[in-house]
């Protein structure tokens, strides 16, 4: 469950559970974050909440809402985002994301069924295999319907959201660098996840990037590629610093950058 | 009726890093155009026992009815093309099979799962699709989704409530609208595409689009197309690589060749008569 914690010069005044769908803030008492003080609107901001997602939207306050020192209209919140109303700062803690060691939990795939709303009484068997939760998230998805009516036509403004970490690179850059052939002497950089060696059609190899290192591994062609004079099989064979390659009659280097 | 040498298939299904059980399941019949893959939910063993109950009924069946049906041609009752009848008789046999068992046993309460099936004939692919287990395209070197979530993020994107980059940072993953076996009626989404020479396409369960993004799918793809059983090796390398929450089940499938169907020059008579 996620929640707000409210504090102003440093001084902790609250934490504030975000269990209902709209969680109000503002100025004025029916608010269900009140916060008396005149840089505050009266009806200033909303959050709403769906599962273990919660948006804050601006309710065209006097002064604004700033989430991480930027203004903002509408925002998805993350972890540990801070929100600064005047002088006071909400930090949004969602522990879903962290409590690691629930994480498994909450990655179970559910159900949402629609149909339930209208007969909350079904069949317990067909209460969806969360359990306790599956009530939740049948309720949340009308949330979920509400929140779109308000919002039809709207275009959401929040910032980009940065893409997930790409995968866990390993630490080093390495790169071939081509011994006999025509291109001899030329460096290849191995910066993407996969690079083919070789012709197709003829004799082709891939180098995979992980983050255990580089591996080399066979794709097509009758022949095997041969690493220091060994050729190998079709499993995937980790590549050391200054390897020999030779692929299609050509020899290259493999080698670690620093 | 038979597909031989007009598609090229290949699969691969893992645990991944944190779960002990696989969930997933999978099934092929390269012969016959029949690709299943299935996701399965409940609790001990329960989601397993869902997905293979999906994988088992809908390819043994379907196998057996393909030896006389035509999937491309229509229905006289119900005017319906048969590749989607037989889809349609089948998922609901599979869902019924599932919900009883739920129903019956305890252990199984709640049980469910997703599926996405493909079904080739005539130069064309048939899909079936329930839940968040997804059909990529890749054609002309660009990946694309083909299946459309039946999910709560699917919705919010659909609706602008989110948008599509946000909707990866969302903690509300994994809460499908619609899955096999939960309800005594399900509706499976049904499309029909037509497919080129060339053409890989990928049939994967939330495990690796959750781990992987849709550019790296797309260059492995791409990059390992001339031999699928490393390309999906490599797919499930990846995720596991970029922590494998979930179970990961990838199936491929390459098109080879053009496979018209054979039409005789009677059966061409008969339907101009029609």
């Amino acid at each position: 469950m996620a929640k707000l914690i409210l504090s102003m010069d440093g001084l902790v005044l609250k934490e504030i559970a975000l269990t209902k769908e709209r969680t109000t803030i503002g100025r004025k008492p029916h608010n269900d974050i009140q916060i008396d003080n005149l840089a505050v609107s009266g009806e200033h901001a909303v959050i709403v909440t769906i599962l273990q997602d919660s948006f804050l939207e601006d309710l065209g306050s006097t002064n604004g809402t700033v989430v991480n020192g930027q203004p903002i209209k509408k925002h998805f919140l993350q972890n540990n985002d801070i929100i600064e109303l005047g002088k006071y700062k909400l930090k949004y803690v969602n522990e879903a994301v962290a409590g690691q060691a629930k994480a498994a939990d909450f990655e179970k795939t559910m159900v949402l069924r629609p149909g339930s709303v209208k007969a909350p009484t079904a069949a317990p068997a067909a209460s969806a295999p969360a359990g306790p939760a599956a009530a939740a998230p049948v309720a949340a998805a009308a949330g979920a319907r509400n929140l779109s009516d308000t919002l039809a036509g709207q275009s959401v403004t929040a910032a980009p959201v940065a893409p997930p970490k790409p995968a866990a690179a390993p630490q080093k850059n390495a790169a071939l660098q081509l011994l006999s052939g025509a291109n001899a002497g030329k460096e290849l950089d191995l910066t993407k996840p996969l690079t083919t060696l070789g012709k197709p059609g003829v004799q082709v190899a891939v180098i995979t990037r992980r983050p255990q290192g580089f591996f080399i591994t066979h794709v097509e062609g009758a022949s095997f590629p041969v690493v220091n004079g060994k050729t190998l099989d079709a499993q995937a064979h980790s590549l050391n610093d200054h390897d020999v390659i030779e692929l299609a009659g050509v020899k290259m280097e493999f080698f670690l950058k620093t | 009726m038979t597909l031989s040498g007009a598609l090229e298939v290949a699969s691969c299904t893992d645990p991944g890093m944190v779960r002990s059980h696989n969930e997933d399941s999978i099934a092929s019949d390269g012969d016959q155009g029949l690709v299943v893959l299935a996701d399965g939910m409940g609790g001990y063993n329960a989601g397993e026992v869902a997905s293979g109950m999906a994988t088992t009924v809908i390819i043994t069946e379907l196998q057996q009815l393909l030896e006389k049906k035509i999937p491309y041609e229509v229905d006289a009752h119900s005017g319906q093309l048969v590749a989607h009848q037989l889809l349609h008789e089948q998922i609901a046999k599979a869902n019924t099979s599932i919900y009883q068992a739920a129903q019956s046993q305890p252990q199984y309460a709640g049980m469910g799962t997703t599926l996405v099936v493909a079904l080739f004939y005539d130069n064309k692919m048939t899909v079936a699709h329930i839940g968040d287990s997804r059909l990529y395209r890749l054609r002309g070197g660009e990946l694309r989704q083909v299946t459309k979530d039946h999910s709560l993020l699917q919705e919010q994107i659909d609706s602008g409530v989110i948008t599509p980059q946000q909707a990866r940072q969302s903690q509300n993953k994994n809460l499908v609208t619609r899955a096999l076996g939960i309800d005594p009626i399900v509706e499976a989404e049904i499309h029909d595409y037509e497919t080129q020479p060339e053409d890989i396409y990928l049939l994967c369960s939330d495990g690796l689009c959750d781990m992987v993004s849709d550019d790296d799918i797309g260059l492995a793809l791409q990059t390992l197309s001339s031999n699928l059983k490393l390309c999906a090796q490599h797919l499930v390398q990846t995720a596991n690589d970029n922590g494998g929450r979930d179970n990961i089940s990838v199936i491929l499938v390459r098109v080879l060749r053009d496979y018209p169907a054979p039409r005789s020059i009677v059966g061409k008579m008969m339907s101009w008569f029609k």
